[in-house]
């Protein structure tokens, strides 16, 4: 073990792990927080707080992250290089380390134009795969990136996500391959619709041995509305939503649509589930959060191993 | 005008490993008149290639390299020597090099470093190409830049924004990763991007460095 990361745990111990995703207040209101932490505790093995998602100003995630933990579970700091250049971002690292948070999701960022600041300035001093290595080397060489040493380092799960969905497609892998080179401990994939582009992803993500190197998990989300699944399909960046879940969802009444998008989720679970490699799921249900024991049960992915911290 | 300088001749060296045969290009324009890649350092280039062992195929010195007509009429006269080359080495700025690998199937060198637009930025009329950052990237690139073409200036390849070759921000501007991975492919090279690209020194670029003019 590298850490004292629940996840981490879970995952070598080859049990499929879960984790689940909180999206933090626009607001300094802890009791959202505490009430999806509450949902979200016995059902998933670690929980994700978003950083900034879609550049709208929401809740810190590492203060997210801690409300969480008080809370009794494992917490994924998100931290983007949207908005913190190299200086913030370490610093950022030393402190959810020292608040005895354990794991960490590198990401480049929702560019600040999709949010509700979007004159602000963009700061992208490094991008996912430096700030990966950036982690590596703190916890593990004990070295800032200038170079200088630490006393006492970050013992941090590093993850990365990965879209299998996004262009050109025969470099995602190869893109995958580098954030692995860079010290990715775990991988969460954008949301999966598209099950069979999933698997010809993995299929080349097993060719390389990737799979040996990273924990994969398939990210997973249950679709609400007719609505909500031809917004993803048309106005949202990166995500492949074919007709054929759109039909599915328009073949049953109006007041079922929700439920069934919630059978649809527990579907696209149990396919990926049987694809070699997949070593867990990342369930978002943003903003619904209390479908989630409901879809972790259905899946058949109850109870969950102890959590240990 | 453009102004650029030489990166150091080891650096250069490093992007010609395994090249024997190199086709040089210059500038009359800036880079002549900031002596980074004029008629003078051109001779002198292919003087200090030569010594190191390299056959250069042929040189050619265009008054406006960014100019993207011109240059194109000019390389025509080299048709041969450009097709006995490995690759190509420009002694420019960032928006000459990517002239030359727009109208070229070949690898290209950048040979320097922009420093500053000056104000102006070149005769390419249609985007920006050199966003004056003072340590050029386009070696990695497939000579197309991400520093001034990427919406995040991402150096180890696309985000997951890119879709149908387009990038997340605008429908109307095309993922300059897409490009690189395609231009890369054609070469032949896309092993190229498989390295780790450490984050880069801005400490020597005009928007995070010290508000002045830096000059050679």
């Amino acid at each position: 073990m590298k850490t004292k990361s629940n996840l981490e745990r879970v995952l070598e111990s080859k049990i499929f792990a879960v984790t689940g995703e909180l999206g933090p207040p626009q607001s300094a209101d802890p009791e959202v927080i505490r009430r999806k932490a509450r949902i979200l505790k016995g059902h998933v093995d670690a929980f994700n707080v978003t950083d900034g998602q879609t550049g709208v100003v929401r809740m810190a995630s590492w203060a997210a992250c801690l409300i969480g933990k008080e809370e009794g579970l494992d917490p994924i700091v998100q931290m983007t290089c949207r908005d913190r250049n190299r200086i913030a971002l370490q610093m950022d690292i030393l402190g959810i380390a020292a608040l005895g948070i354990n794991n960490i999701l590198c990401l480049t960022g929702d560019h600040q134009k999709f949010g509700n600041h979007p004159a602000a300035k963009g700061v992208y001093d490094l991008d996912s795969i430096q700030l990966v290595k950036m982690v590596k080397d703190m916890r593990d060489e004990k070295k800032f990136q200038c170079g200088e040493e630490m006393a006492i380092e970050p013992r941090l799960f590093i993850g990365a996500a990965e879209n299998p969905f996004a262009d050109p497609f025969e470099f995602r892998v190869p893109r995958l391959a580098k954030k692995v080179a860079a010290g990715a401990d775990f991988i969460q994939t954008q949301i999966i619709y598209n099950v069979d582009k999933f698997a010809e992803w993995m299929k080349m993500v097993r060719d390389r041995g990737l799979h040996e190197k990273v924990k994969i998990l398939a990210g997973v989300a249950p679709i609400k509305s007719v609505g909500a699944a031809k917004y993803m399909k048309t106005r949202v960046p990166g995500m492949d939503v074919p007709d054929s879940v759109i039909t599915r969802l328009q073949g049953v009444p109006k007041e079922q649509v929700s439920k069934e998008g919630i059978k649809l989720c527990v579907d696209i679970i149990k396919q990926v589930r049987e694809i070699e490699g997949v070593a867990g799921i990342h369930l978002t249900a943003i903003e619904w959060e209390e479908v989630v024991p409901e879809i972790v049960e259905a899946a058949g992915l109850l109870p969950r191993p102890k959590l240990v911290t | 005008m453009l102004i650029s300088e030489q990166k150091p001749i080891e650096e250069i060296l490093s992007y010609l490993e395994g090249d024997k045969n190199i086709f040089l290009i210059g500038c009359k324009g800036c880079a002549e008149g900031w002596g980074s890649g004029g008629e003078k350092q051109v001779a002198e280039m292919k003087n200090t290639l030569q010594e190191k062992g390299k056959t250069i195929t042929g040189s050619l010195v265009v008054d406006m390299l960014c100019d993207r007509a011109l240059t194109q009429l000019k390389l025509r006269s080299y048709k041969k020597e450009l097709a006995a080359a490995d690759s190509i080495l420009v002694l420019t700025d960032g928006a000459g090099v990517q002239t030359v690998a727009e109208l070229v199937n070949k690898v290209v060198h950048p040979g320097c470093n922009t420093l500053s637009a000056g104000g102006a930025h070149a005769e390419w009329k249609e985007s920006e190409r050199c966003l004056e950052c003072g340590d050029c990237v386009l070696e990695f690139t497939g000579g197309l830049c991400p520093i001034a073409r990427c919406s995040k200036h991402l150096l180890n390849g696309p985000c997951g924004g890119s879709q149908g070759g387009k990038c997340e921000v605008d429908p109307d501007i095309p993922c300059v990763w897409q490009q690189i991975v395609d231009r890369l492919t054609k070469l032949g090279q896309l092993d190229k991007l498989e390295r780790l690209v450490a984050p880069k020194n801005w400490s020597v670029s005009l928007v995070s460095g010290p508000p002045v003019k830096r000059f050679p």
